[in-house]
């Protein structure tokens, strides 16, 4: 059975039990004018709905109901008017079957907009005094969408007699914002209402204030102001929170292209130009892994991207050792070379990636758990977005983890500090280097498989984090991963809350003289190494 | 004195250098436009611009050798400097162009009247002299690297971290000046010139003049890096690429030779841009891509950083190459590219003409005493016996960088 079958036999029950209790003057009148809404004009037919409304019975909801649906018509054949559903026909006061609509000869009672939503601010006065709490709750929401007088005493008597808390609120609102809108109501009851309203009206409770604004008497108007003044306020703050998300949403991003660069940076003094392009083979092992399972396991879709993560950390880790192995160990000490050769490792890259794929981008696909968004509190966060950050900050927590907790990582700091001291103490200072090439490059490979997500999948994907990555690496320093941690952040929230006033473009070149700047009084960065190693 | 520094300047390789590069400029179009299509000697118009914008990479590339090279400054941003003295001469020539664009505004460019601007904003102003539009691609540089290096240097910003910020100001300006509110022409640039000091810059005889007025920029070029290098202001240079520290302690404002050698080689880049422009007829802000800078980095590298010679050969080389590359096998083209910055910084950190002079010092040693052979590279010696190369750097003078 359809919800608004079982209302109307709610209704019906009502209108049964109201009537009994109304006494039977008002129960006769009922169906008489039901039926003579049959042969009334537009305009007669905007009398015979208020004196509907007036009789407060809600027995006549389900012929409201159904006029503002167009489901009211009149049989020809006999002149009664009657409601039709789904091919049926039914008595508009009792509810019961008459017969099939098929084979009655039926005019639609036509009604406008302004009629319509008459009907419609009758019908909430009447299910108001509902027994389903639900119901009386869409009343008065849709009250309060239709302030009108009437309503007024309705609503009053109802607040009178509600005891679910929920309703109770939307039923004062609904007082509240009726109040404001009319015009005749006392300035004090306008006060009280001021509150309510901005306190309950959510979104619109703006927009109702300011209309209310406009007529408003001066001691009133100073309420009102200060009333829409908070709620801006408040408005801005969430504006603000939303920003900060964002910030964070890039700053991880950021965050999770640039740690990788930070520690071959950090304890290699090589700035690793083929950064980027990590990060792009990265995106397109999710592409070629989201390819396979298309083909030969679409159920197991979902967890792509776990698959995805260990092999582009291992293919992209592998081809970090190998470059480190092949090219970059001829050069230490030379930096700028290095600079050189891996901006033409990164060119080779791009250009072998652009002969298999082709040039233009791949579809990489979301996952269902990552597709979509969320409402917490005023914020909209979409799934992916929401993932990546936390995936950052478990990739910058396992960094911390190795760095700090195992062997290699107690290796790579003392290769940091200081690299001929660690290698007098018997540190293999190659074999630490290539392993941490290789991580460093791993750690780019599971930036793509999250940037596979919000970017587009094409052979210039890494090309686009580069600059911002190296931004990061200068602005937070060397040697220190929370420097990292803090310089993404940073750059990420920065970025977001000049886009607003300076344009994204901008907004971005801003940035970028800002940190020329910083540069200046910082060259090496947020949280430089302290100590003779600099110099080195 | 300064008859005193020139003559300092012509050694043997400079007064080569020159003397070729002004014969270029004068046989180059002449064999142009004297000798008629189809006979031999013939040199057609499109070749003639080809090497015309050739000889503005190669006064670029030298612009940047000079930084580089003799100062250790790697900066990943001369494109920038390049593409300002660029768009300093494309503003000369849009004004030049007058009523005969599409819109037939006698002052404003197209692009304003296509963004419903209404006025001449005030930095165009002044564009329509010559004389200002030179100045102007001389002092828009100069002034940018001399207010950038100020501060970089002045700070001690060094080393990678000052290869990095050159980038991100090369890119910042690229993304400035792809803004239409700039008012440069946004993504489109400035193109569709007409006319140059009221010749038509389509035409031979102005191609050939273009052509000749590279070579000669180019020649003087040459000339004033060659009597940089050799006053002592230059040897000052080259103790700041080899040991920074120690010149400082020596008592020398290591800041301020950079600073000097930073902002000489921007003007130089950015007349280099500027007689780029009316030869290729366009400018926009793809020459600002950092991509583009670290691309004159390799032509320096190829043909030998630390000498006169050296970025002007790589310069045409690589660029040769690439004109043949991108026609035949565009494929294939960043592969080499990529490929030639590998094999040029592990077998070749001297690049052409180190090699050469290596391949004359091995010759000339051949003769004086047979039985010794070549010290084999330091590194990979190094590297053999298990070694760690990268503590090598501090064991002996830094290696060229």
């Amino acid at each position: 059975m359809r919800p608004t079958r079982s209302l109307r036999l709610i209704f019906a029950c009502l209108g049964l039990a109201l009537a009994l209790l109304a006494g039977p003057a008002r129960a006769q009148d009922i169906p008489g004018l039901i039926q003579s809404m049959g042969e009334a004009s537009l305009r007669e037919l905007g009398g015979i709905v208020e004196e509907l409304a007036a009789t407060g019975d809600s027995a006549v909801a389900p012929a409201l109901e159904a006029l503002a649906e167009g489901d009211l018509y009149v049989n020809e054949a006999d002149g009664r008017v009657v409601i039709v559903t789904r091919n049926r026909m039914y008595d508009p006061v009792t509810q019961e079957e008459i017969g099939p609509a098929a084979d009655a000869d039926l005019s639609r009672i036509r009604i406008n907009n302004s009629l319509r939503r008459d009907v419609a601010a009758a019908i909430g006065g009447l299910t108001l005094m509902s027994d389903n709490p639900s119901v009386r709750l869409s009343a008065a929401r849709s009250m309060r969408a239709n302030p009108s007088e009437e309503n007024l005493a309705l609503l009053d008597e109802a607040l009178a007699a509600e005891t679910d808390a929920t309703v109770r609120g939307a039923m004062e609102t609904a007082h509240a914002v009726t109040v404001l809108s009319l015009a005749d109501t006392s300035i004090e009851d306008k006060r009280a209402a001021v509150p309510v309203v901005a306190q309950n009206a959510g979104r619109e409770a703006i927009t109702i204030l300011n209309s209310a604004l406009g007529s408003a008497p001066d001691a009133l108007a100073a309420d009102i102001r200060s009333a829409i003044a908070g709620l801006e306020q408040e408005r801005a703050i969430w504006a603000a929170l939303q920003n900060v998300w964002f910030g964070v949403s890039l700053g991880s991003v950021l965050l999770l292209a640039a740690i990788g660069l930070a520690i071959t940076f950090g304890v290699m003094g090589v700035i690793n130009m083929a950064h980027g392009e990590m990060v792009m083979l990265g995106a397109y092992t999710t592409f070629v892994v989201q390819d396979v399972i298309r083909r030969n396991a679409p159920e197991l879709f979902d967890y792509s991207l776990a698959i995805a993560l260990p092999l582009a950390f291992l293919i992209t880790a592998l081809i970090g050792i190998a470059i480190e192995r092949g090219v970059i160990r001829w050069l230490y000490g030379r930096a700028l070379e290095t600079l050189l050769a891996t901006w033409g490792l990164s060119l080779i890259l791009q250009q072998t990636v652009r002969s298999i794929f082709g040039p233009t981008n791949r579809q990489v696909g979301n996952p269902s758990w990552m597709s979509g968004s969320f409402e917490f509190y005023g914020l909209a966060i979409t799934w992916n977005r929401f993932w990546i950050v936390i995936f950052a900050i478990a990739v910058f927590a396992a960094l911390l983890v190795v760095l700090n907790r195992t062997s290699l990582g107690l290796q790579m700091r003392a290769v940091t500090q200081n690299r001929r001291m660690a290698s007098a103490m018997g540190i293999r200072t190659p074999f630490v280097d290539a392993m941490t090439f290789g991580l460093g490059s791993g750690i780019a490979g599971l930036a793509g498989v999250a940037l596979s997500q919000i970017d587009n999948v094409s052979p210039n994907l890494g090309q686009g984090y580069i600059i911002d990555s190296f931004m990061v690496v200068v602005f937070g320093g060397v040697g220190n991963l929370w420097g990292t941690l803090v310089g993404a952040l940073t750059l990420g929230v920065a970025n977001k809350f000049l886009e607003p006033y300076a344009g994204a473009v901008l907004g971005k070149i801003l940035i970028l003289v800002l940190i020329i700047l910083f540069i200046q009084r910082r060259p090496r960065g947020l949280f430089a190494l302290k100590g003779r190693a600099v110099e080195s | 004195m300064i008859t005193q520094a020139l003559l300092r300047a012509l050694d043997k390789k400079a007064i080569w250098l020159v003397a070729i590069l002004l014969a270029l400029a004068v046989a180059v179009p002449a064999a142009n436009l004297l000798i008629p299509a189809g006979q031999p000697g013939h040199v057609p118009t499109y070749i003639v611009t080809l090497f015309g914008k050739y000889l503005t990479y190669a006064m670029l590339a030298l612009a940047l050798d000079l930084v580089w090279g003799y100062c250790g400054i790697l900066s990943l941003g001369h494109g920038a400097f390049f593409a300002l003295g660029g768009y300093a001469m494309g503003m000369y020539l849009m004004r030049q162009i007058g009523t005969r664009g599409v819109y037939a505004h006698p002052t404003l460019p197209d692009f304003m009247v296509f963004l419903n601007w209404r006025e001449l904003p005030w930095y165009w102003q002044g564009f329509d002299q010559f004389w200002f539009a030179c100045l102007m691609i001389v002092l828009v540089p100069g002034l940018l690297a001399f207010v950038f290096g100020f501060f970089a240097f002045r700070s001690r910003v060094t080393g990678v971290y000052l290869s990095i910020i050159t980038q991100a100001m090369t890119f910042a300006l690229l993304l400035a000046f792809f803004r239409n509110d700039m008012g440069f022409g946004g993504n489109n640039g400035l193109t569709d010139f007409k006319d140059i000091l009221g010749q038509p810059v389509q035409a031979a005889t102005t191609r050939g003049a273009l052509f000749a007025a590279s070579a000669i920029a180019l020649a003087l070029s040459v000339l004033v890096c060659s009597m940089i290098v050799n006053s002592k202001l230059g040897k000052v240079m080259v103790a700041v690429r080899d040991a920074e520290s120690r010149t400082r302690f020596l008592g020398y404002r290591v800041e301020y030779v950079k600073l000097f050698a930073f902002t000489v080689s921007a003007i130089m880049a950015g007349i280099a841009g500027a007689l780029y422009v009316p030869q290729v007829g366009i400018i926009n802000p793809g020459e600002f891509e950092p991509a583009n800078s670290i691309e004159v980095v390799i032509w320096t590298a190829v043909g030998g950083r630390g000498t006169i010679v050296g970025p002007i050969i790589g310069a045409v080389l690589v660029n040769m190459g690439k004109s043949y590359f991108t026609g035949a096998l565009p494929e294939l083209w960043l592969f080499a590219l990529g490929a030639l910055f590998i094999f040029v910084t592990l077998f070749l950190p001297k690049g052409i003409v180190g090699l050469l002079g290596q391949w004359r010092d091995m010759t000339a040693r051949r003769e004086q005493a047979p039985a010794a052979p070549p010290p084999p590279a330091q590194a990979a010696v190094a590297a053999e016996r298990g070694e760690d190369p990268a503590t090598l750097g501090d064991v002996q003078p830094k290696p060229a960088e």
